[in-house]
């Protein structure tokens, strides 16, 4: 039910957008998230953008996943 | 980065895996109270690969599946009066209420829509004037900011005709009643990640601090799971008790102020009706006196009659996480995904529907 799926915001319109979302593209509203700029990945919930993914912040946590599975490699 | 298949890859699993089999000691209890994570432990098998040491059980983090059979009744009993037209997320179509369902009253020709998003209610709102649109207020942080922003929407378009039945639940105040009752004993937490994205961390920050459970706020693939569950386990072997995010790419710690800033405006705290758990101080949403007009339990007439839950039903127990769905007599047999009795069968993140579709009869 809480299910939000990350879509590109390609074009927007006031307060709503047009979003790709795994090669499709649908209109979704930014009524939640009036910062958001096209190039933005958000989080896409019935419709409505509920959060701006963070790249930077998923590169880090990837990052981090890396260095432990080296390191789970190491140990054997 | 597409933000999904980097966070499924197999060899960073294995890396996760074998950290949390060396790092786990200590016998624990986790739970995931959300149903979309439920489904992503199912689906990818996570609690098979966990140690011995974690045992997982899951919560009651699944909307349709706490919302009360008098609640459900309402809805119910909404859609049988002749100028309402029912718009509702699709799995409380197959619910069963105490004596029908959406489903069956729409069959018997109640006007049922199944709707992906509140701005596709608004529409048939403004292509059926002569009509009332009732929009059923299901879910909990996450999706009450959205029905807030429908009805600042249909004031600003001076659309009179859309009307909310709110039944969201707010997700803290009913954990905090889950530990008082001393029912279930936790040593972890795995906070739901999209709540969050609204909400932010520090609304859980009481059950670290007051109740010495470690939680982390977990994404939605297998990967985020895993990384989740490997900050829990260090936590407790360090001997720690706080909230951190796993997902840091989808959750900031103070959450989406202007989501909070929408729902406070529209919405305010009151006690709500969970399934299993009965009444919970401060875990629903109503709306403020402002936008009363667009409030379906005070424009519309409704006398649902008594409540009565399904015999040998045990969801309950099953949301309050004392017992699973295969502790129940009904589980595969008179209760199925396509003859549910219960709602944790019904929706599609229930525990009885993710255990029926991918438990496979495995009890991790």
């Amino acid at each position: 039910m809480c299910l939000a799926i990350p879509a590109l915001i390609k074009v927007i319109e006031d307060k709503e957008a047009e979003a790709e979302i795994g090669g499709i593209t649908r209109r979704i509203s930014l009524w939640l998230t009036p910062e958001a700029r096209v190039g933005d990945y958000v989080l896409v919930h019935t419709g409505y953008a509920i959060n701006i993914l963070d790249e930077e912040e998923a590169e880090e946590t990837l990052t981090l996943l890396q260095q432990i599975a080296e390191l789970a490699e190491e140990e054997g | 980065m597409k933000f999904v298949s980097e966070f499924r890859r197999s060899e960073l699993a294995e890396g996760l895996i074998s950290k949390i089999h060396r790092k786990s000691k200590t016998p624990v209890r986790f739970m995931e109270f959300c149903g979309g994570h439920t489904v992503t432990i199912f689906r990818y098998g996570i609690r098979q690969v966990l140690p011995s040491t974690i045992d997982m059980v899951s919560g009651p983090g699944c909307p349709i599946c706490v919302t009360a059979n008098a609640d459900l009744d309402k809805a119910i009993a909404l859609a049988q009066i002749p100028e309402v037209i029912i718009a509702t997320f699709g799995d409380m179509v197959k619910v069963p209420g105490s004596h029908s369902s959406l489903q069956q009253v729409k069959a018997d020709g109640a006007d049922v829509h199944v709707v992906y998003s509140t701005t596709d209610a608004l529409k048939i709102a403004e292509d059926n004037p002569t009509k009332s649109v009732v929009f059923l207020g299901i879910g909990f942080e996450t999706t009450a900011p959205t029905i807030a922003a429908s009805i600042l929407q249909a004031e600003e378009k001076g659309i009179r005709n859309y009307y909310v039945l709110s039944l969201h639940k707010l997700c803290p105040p009913v954990i905090r009643a889950l530990l008082d009752s001393g029912e279930v004993k936790l040593d972890g937490l795995i906070c739901p990640g999209h709540v969050s994205a609204i909400i932010g961390s520090h609304p859980w920050e009481f059950i670290a601090r007051d109740y010495g459970i470690p939680c982390v706020v977990s994404g939605f693939e297998p990967l985020d799971i895993l990384q989740c569950v490997d900050m829990l386990v260090a936590q407790i072997e360090s001997g720690e008790s706080k909230v951190e995010i796993a997902y840091r790419r989808g959750v900031r710690p103070e959450g989406n102020q202007q989501a909070l800033k929408l729902m406070e405006q529209v919405f305010k705290p009151c006690p709500a009706q969970w399934r299993g758990m009965g009444e919970v101080d401060h875990s629903g949403l109503k709306l403020r006196k402002k936008y009363q007009r667009f409030d379906a339990e005070l424009a519309f007439d409704i006398a649902p009659g008594p409540t009565y839950e399904p015999v040998g039903c045990i969801c309950g127990d099953i949301l309050r996480g004392v017992k699973t769905p295969t502790d129940c007599p009904l589980f595969g047999k008179a209760c199925t995904p396509q003859y549910p009795v219960g709602p944790c069968m019904v929706s599609s993140e229930g525990s009885c529907s993710a255990h029926y579709l991918y438990g496979g009869g495995f009890e991790g």
